[in-house]
């Protein structure tokens, strides 16, 4: 077992170098002048060279990659070209908006989304199963911006007109200032990011159950005389969860990118809106270190979630 | 494979001298598996007059006499400067610089079309092909391909595109680019795991024998039993790429403005909260996109189910 995650593990530094030599070459290449960015149009020559050299950007590429890279380790960023403050603290400060939005989110639709999919599955080509495959093709269908854009609009502007504040315009409230205000405030963005990913679990696990409950153990175990609700439950619910588990992993690893429209529409300041804004900037060293943070946030939950089904699967732990 | 419908026919049929038989090929079949299915036929024909649409573009644009990015301050705005709704001389209303948002819509599907069918083609292509090589050859060829495919798998692809289109710059072909690089893994997943089960038929060991090369294996003898898992998630991937690239758009990532692009349009819809004050701004071409998501996933499905039988009947 200890061979297995330690290729994991290596698989994942590889990730983030690759990762690291993707964003390193990317804005090596580009077209801009840093220099420029930071002093503005009437530098003079002299200044811009001034602050290439302050920068390391006279250097050749593998000694600025070296450069990077070690700092990289030392847990230093750099600096952003626009407001001078570390890289790593910018990012610090926008991580509490984005980990409520994706804890939330993520709550909600595994509460709706799985017992739909159970649903479903209890009953396949029913009325009920009918509207739950409906749901489930209409959220895979719905683009978050749409909904979420349509959502502020009948569920907090036309309110608000009626003079019924039902829901905020959009911004975030730090949990640790107000915590009623940061739960009102991320409804709508959490209904939101949930709805498509509820509607992609109910799918999952409908075809899970549906393959679970076709098993022999389950006609033995409804032959025992056990009742409905605790073969579906206990006996198939359990083998029909792990594959769940793994899409869940990959999910909420790739959330950090997922969530970038959503805190666009709702004007929460989280790590997907600095990305886009930093792109805007030309803040390079910020939209360095947002990706490589993403990568290692997938990479990081990837292991977790690899050594979890080592624990799970007898034949992995057994093996070596 | 006689048809005969009911027992009384079949009587009938045997008691004549003749018996009509009906051979039908695996298309037709599926083809009237597809029709029976209500869904699949709406989904069908939405897509078909979504293509009308977008080609006939020039002709709404002509007859309406308002052209794409034409804008129109005296009759398309309120004295306030407030875009007007649908209706008269504006089926669909105007936009937040008094355009036509209907000869936009047309406009705007030609990019959903172009880029949805272009990048599932491409993204498709190479899926196939390195899927093929993956599970053909095995051994280290598969490890390092699975390996790339689990290192592209494993970058977060929103983060990554807006970073990439930041630094060359934002236009069409990147887009297709950026999106067919993100989404080419797993339908080279699944063939990799067809191909690994396919390889060890009787027919592969039979062309062989006959002296095939391995080319003309895996061209000639396996691909063709792979076209309905091709078929089914090229036309699963247009309605995501579909939603990337509006994505994109929406992100001010994509298709240049004045282009119009549903994503785009969408983007300027919120910028600055005018949709608020204009809500088709974005219901329209949020519906627009949302009808033509579904009616490609609804198509592949039913796709899906026409194709492969036993799938629909277990599932």
């Amino acid at each position: 077992m200890w061979r297995y995650l330690l290729s994991r593990i290596g698989f994942g530094v590889l990730v983030l170098f690759v990762l690291s030599i993707f964003v390193f070459a990317l804005f090596y290449i580009a077209p801009g002048d840093p220099a420029r960015v930071l002093a503005g149009d009437k530098a003079t020559e002299a200044a811009l060279a001034q602050i290439r050299a302050n920068l390391g950007l006279d250097q050749p590429i593998y000694v600025q990659y070296w450069t990077f890279i070690t700092n990289l380790l030392h847990g230093n960023l750099g600096f952003s070209y626009r407001s001078q403050l570390p890289v790593a603290e910018i990012i610090m400060d926008r991580i509490p908006a984005t980990v409520s939005l994706v804890f939330g989110g993520v709550v909600i639709w595994l509460c709706v989304g799985i017992p739909i999919g159970v649903m479903s599955a209890k009953a396949p080509g029913t009325l009920r199963d009918r509207f739950g495959q409906s749901f489930a093709l209409v959220g895979i269908s719905f683009p978050s911006f749409v909904l979420g854009m349509m959502a502020l609009y009948l569920l907090y502007f036309l309110p608000a007109k009626a003079g019924i504040q039902l829901f905020p315009p959009s911004g975030y409230i730090p949990f640790t200032e107000d915590p009623a205000q940061w739960f009102w405030h991320l409804i709508l963005p959490w209904l939101t990011l949930a709805f498509v990913s509820a509607a992609i679990y109910a799918r999952l696990m409908r075809g899970q159950m549906l393959e679970v409950l076709g098993e022999d153990y389950i006609r033995t175990a409804r032959a025992k005389g056990l009742t409905e609700r605790r073969v579906v439950y206990r006996h198939a619910m359990r083998s029909a969860m792990p594959p769940l588990v793994t899409q869940l992993g990959t999910d909420i690893g790739l959330m950090l990118g997922g969530v970038i429209v959503i805190e666009q529409v709702f004007g929460l300041l989280g790590v997907g809106s600095l990305a886009v804004s930093s792109v805007n900037n030309q803040d390079r060293p910020v939209v360095i270190g947002v990706v490589l943070l993403g990568g290692l946030f997938v990479v990081v939950v990837n292991i977790i979630v690899d050594t979890l089904y080592a624990f799970l699967d007898s034949r992995i732990r057994t093996a070596a | 494979m006689s048809i005969l419908k009911t027992p009384k026919k079949a009587a009938e049929a045997a008691n004549t001298a003749s018996v009509t038989v009906v051979q039908r090929g695996s298309a037709a079949l599926t083809f009237r598996r597809l029709r029976r299915d209500p869904g699949s036929v709406i989904a069908f024909v939405f897509i078909v007059l979504l293509v009308l649409f977008a080609v006939g573009a020039p002709l709404i644009a002509a007859l309406t006499g308002h052209g794409p990015n034409e804008q129109f301050r005296d009759t398309g705005l309120t004295p306030a400067g407030i875009p007007v709704g649908p209706g008269g001389a504006f089926l669909f209303g105007t936009d937040q610089l008094g355009r036509d948002v209907l000869v936009r819509l047309a406009y705007g599907a030609r990019i959903s079309l172009i880029v949805g069918v272009v990048a599932s083609i491409a993204a498709a292509t190479i899926g196939v092909v390195v899927g093929l090589l993956a599970g053909y050859f095995g051994n280290r060829t598969d490890t390092v391909l699975s390996r790339i495919m689990d290192l592209v798998m494993s970058v977060p692809f929103l983060l990554a595109a807006i970073a990439l289109v930041s630094v060359l710059g934002p236009s069409l072909v990147l887009s297709i680019s950026v999106i067919v690089f993100f989404t080419w893994t797993p339908i080279a997943r699944v063939i990799r795991g067809q191909v690994l089960a396919l390889k060890r038929r009787e027919f592969v060991e039979a062309a062989r024998s006959l002296g095939a090369g391995h080319v003309s294996i895996m061209f000639r003898d396996i691909l063709p039993n792979l076209m309905v898992p091709i078929i089914i998630y090229s036309t699963l991937m247009i309605p995501s790429a579909i939603v990337f690239e509006a994505t994109l758009s929406f992100l001010g990532m994509g298709v240049v403005p004045p282009t119009a692009s549903w994503g785009g349009m969408l983007s300027e819809a919120a910028g600055n909260s005018i949709y608020l004050a204009a809500p088709w701004l974005v219901i329209i071409p949020g519906l627009a996109l949302l009808f033509t998501t579904l009616a490609f996933n609804i198509l592949g499905d039913g796709l899906r189910d026409a194709l492969d039988p036993r799938a629909a009947r277990k599932a």
